[in-house]
């Protein structure tokens, strides 16, 4: 049994073993009225083929900067993002984003939704309703196909975009905080699932996350996060067996790399909740 | 399963016939006052003295005829405020300069009365339908102008950036995102324009005595015909209602489900 006290490192090490995504050195900068903000600085990280990656970290601390930079959607920045070598300037046809916000169109059934990014990509309309047919139901939505997104609940919108990533087969499925609208049940049901599809694809996958079950129940390492400015303060090798279901969650050993995570994250948390209240009152008080 | 059914039927047609009974209750109230003297009977005619004009006002007036030039005037200025609004909506959109130097003017447009500028149109256009057609156009083109705009631009960013995240060019993300997000938005663009051009080209033709039903009205109210000028006026809703109904219906093939 893995146990939670073993120490940790913020050398990653498996960019030495050699990574289909590599961050390097990313610094980003925004100008803010305040004055210029780093949000994220010299933050690097290698994800390894069929790895499961967890990004956790308080809210302010650039995940979202971090998910943008890495799926091509920000530039701007110092450092370089690379994908099975080939770097990352714009959206890269190998990186499939799975975003926050509901993202279903909803002028599109299920299906057409999932068959989105075949049909931009020119495949004809047989072909790829049956490819998209195949990762609807990988996502367990049979019998849903015709549907509207606004005759779904709130977790299978959410699978429907997954499927929808999924089809366009990317190398490295990208996902920030994909379950954070929905409640705690479903988000674990979810979970469930991703890790289903995961092991079943071997799809590499970087999830961003402030949730820290989520991240345990999912990941096979967690790099934890600093407030403000966004820094690699800690990587987590998850030790937990596969596969892994949402049982997980009821077992000692999760319980103590949950602890472990979030002696972590209590600081930082606290930290940026110092961070808002200073300047609410500075705001209040000029 | 039967009493199901009947259920569902009961449920759905329930709407239309909660509309219609009040429509009813309405005219049967006007015709109760009207009979007991609270409503003058000489500024408002009963409604079973409407209903018995209908008759007179199809056969002696040429209903058919006028109703068809009403509803050509009104779908030609339809067809220009559809295609020159969003088209020019498009374009301001995409030019932030032009849209932040003419929002502004065009706002003010939709509010001003431009049926008054009637003797300009006919001075440029003459006596004609096309007068007619022009003034519907200029007064229903503002508002698809500005809702097209609007429905661009409030695309919510995350599906903007689904289409990124795909690699989409610029004409697919326009064609497969932002137009189908902004369609409900360019619809009640496009509800207000037809509302404003129908206005329009019935006042037009009732000022300028130029056919269809406008003139008609106005035919019918100069020989204080009032039975036989309500019986007109249905012909002038039945033209908006047909134009709606088409409009929702096109909306739907569009956007089957929101």
């Amino acid at each position: 049994m893995p146990s939670a006290a073993e120490p940790a490192s913020v050398c990653d090490d498996a960019a030495a073993t050699g990574g289909i995504l590599v961050v390097e050195d990313i610094v980003k900068q925004f100008d803010t009225p305040e004055g210029p903000l780093i949000a994220i600085d010299h933050v690097s990280l290698t994800v390894k083929p069929g790895e499961f990656l967890g990004v956790i970290g308080p809210s302010g601390c650039g995940k979202s900067t971090l998910f943008n930079i890495i799926g091509g959607l920000v530039d701007g920045y110092e450092g370089a993002v690379t994908v099975a070598g080939d770097r990352v300037t714009g959206p890269h046809a190998s990186i499939g984003m799975v975003f926050q916000e509901e993202s279903t169109f909803p002028w599109r059934t299920v299906i057409e939704n999932a068959a989105f990014p075949l049909e931009v990509a020119g495949m004809g309309r047989r072909q790829r309703l049956d490819r998209a047919r195949h990762f609807v139901s990988l996502v367990g939505l049979d019998g849903f196909e015709n549907r509207y997104p606004a005759e779904l609940s709130g977790g299978m919108r959410q699978r429907v975009a997954i499927a929808r990533t999924l089809a366009s087969e990317p190398k490295i499925l990208l996902m920030d905080e994909p379950f954070a609208s929905l409640d705690e049940q479903t988000r674990l049901l979810l979970g469930d699932k991703v890790l289903q599809i995961q092991q079943e694809l071997q799809q590499t996958t970087l999830i961003i996350t402030h949730n820290i079950t989520e991240a345990v129940q999912l990941a096979d390492r967690i790099l934890v996060m600093t407030y403000r400015p966004g820094r690699v303060k800690r990587i987590v090798d998850i030790k937990l067996p596969r596969p892994r279901s949402s049982e997980i969650v009821s077992s000692e050993a999760f319980g103590r790399y949950v602890a472990q995570i979030w002696n972590d994250l209590r600081e930082e948390a606290s930290r940026g909740m110092r961070d808002d209240e200073s300047r609410l009152k500075a705001a209040e008080h000029p | 399963m039967i009493a199901r059914r009947s259920a569902s039927l009961a449920k759905r047609a329930a709407p239309a016939a909660l509309g219609l009974g009040t429509l009813v209750a309405f005219l049967l109230a006007v015709e109760v006052l009207i009979r007991i003297g609270v409503i003058n009977r000489h500024i408002v005619p009963m409604p079973t003295q409407i209903a018995a004009a209908f008759e007179r006002v199809i056969v002696e007036e040429d209903i058919p005829a006028r109703f068809r030039l009403t509803f050509m005037e009104a779908l030609a200025a339809s067809l220009m405020i559809t295609v020159v609004g969003v088209l020019t909506g498009v374009m301001l959109y995409r030019f932030e300069l032009w849209r932040r130097a003419c929002e502004t003017w065009i706002a003010a447009l939709a509010s001003a009365p431009t049926v008054l500028m009637y003797p300009l149109f006919l001075v440029i256009f003459g006596r004609s339908a096309w007068t007619i057609i022009m003034m519907g156009f200029v007064a229903g083109l503002p508002p698809v102008i500005l809702k097209t705009i609007e429905g661009l631009a409030t695309t919510r960013r995350v599906l903007i950036n689904v289409g990124r995240s795909f690699n989409l060019t610029s004409t697919q993300q326009f064609t497969k995102i932002l137009f189908p997000a902004a369609l409900p938005t360019i619809f009640v663009g496009l509800r207000l324009g037809l509302i404003f051009t129908l206005i329009n080209i019935v006042g037009v033709e009732f000022l300028i005595n130029f056919g269809g039903l406008g003139q008609l009205i106005n035919d019918l109210a100069e020989r204080y015909d009032l039975p036989g000028t309500y019986a007109a006026i249905f012909f002038v809703i039945l033209v908006s209602v047909c134009f709606f109904i088409f409009t929702e219906k096109v909306e739907r093939w569009l956007r089957p489900v929101d």
